[in-house]
């Protein structure tokens, strides 16, 4: 599924050195669970967004493993520590093979 | 046929028992979570698992999972077609060892959260949500 992939993230401009900020990030993604059915019978074939992970300078604040049984556009809240300014990268895997990456700049106050 | 205060109570401790057995053997969430933690034992604690208790509608139930100390923490749904729900792992910049979700749950059933801790012990805790609509489809 490459159409329509929008992934958006909120994270603070700034933050003091070594603090806790809360990150939220959703993608708007179908989740085709591969459970459902056409009007047919046939089975929906399996799309899923498979494993999103977030980094930080490199270095990993969390790798989420992502099931069917994750909700139509995977929403995600986690609280990440900033030790010095730098860029998050937000990294989305789909079941077709795309990936999907946001990034966003964080300043020291 | 005369039956006996002993055998009484004997088919009445294993009527008891048989109530209890498909609780115990739900296979498929016994067979997932021993593949995460690969067979060590579970303690009760040390998890919060926070699920409303009834959910509407069981396309997208909000969950919460938090665990301090844990290096991964792995969802799973008892009553789903595939009890994998997601996994989190934490890396060195996570500040907490927490993170929320939206889920998709087919009915009513226990939701079942794992933590692995740093020191390599397990430690799970359960919910059980009331969903009105089930979320799987067909």
């Amino acid at each position: 599924m490459a159409s329509g992939v929008k992934p958006r993230v909120k994270v603070p401009k700034t933050a003091a050195a070594g603090e806790a900020v809360t990150i939220k990030s959703l993608i708007s993604h179908k989740m085709e669970s591969g459970q459902r059915k056409d009007k047919e019978g046939n089975v929906i074939p399996r799309s899923i967004i498979n494993r999103f992970t977030c980094e930080f300078n490199g270095q990993m604040v969390i790798d989420v493993t992502l099931e069917p049984a994750i909700s139509t556009n995977p929403y995600f809240q986690f609280e990440a520590t900033v030790p010095e300014a730098g860029e998050f990268v937000f990294t989305w895997y789909d079941d077709d093979g795309s990936v999907y990456d946001t990034k966003k700049k964080i300043e020291i106050a | 046929m005369e039956i006996s205060r002993r055998e009484t109570l004997a088919l009445g401790l294993g009527a008891a028992v048989l109530t209890m057995l498909p609780f115990r053997v739900n296979a498929a969430v016994e067979d997932s979570i021993s593949a995460f933690t690969g067979g060590a034992d579970i303690a009760d604690g040390g998890v919060t698992l926070t699920a409303p208790e009834i959910a509407e509608n069981g396309n997208t139930v909000p969950i919460e999972v938090s665990a301090p100390g844990a290096v991964a923490i792995a969802v799973f749904a008892a009553g789903n077609p595939t009890p994998g729900v997601v996994t989190f792992n934490f890396g060195p910049l996570a500040a907490s060892q927490s993170a929320s979700t939206r889920i998709r749950l087919a009915g009513t059933q226990d939701v079942i959260a794992v933590a692995k801790m740093a020191d390599g012990s397990f430690a799970k805790a359960s919910a059980t949500v009331k969903v009105t609509i089930g979320g799987c489809g067909g």
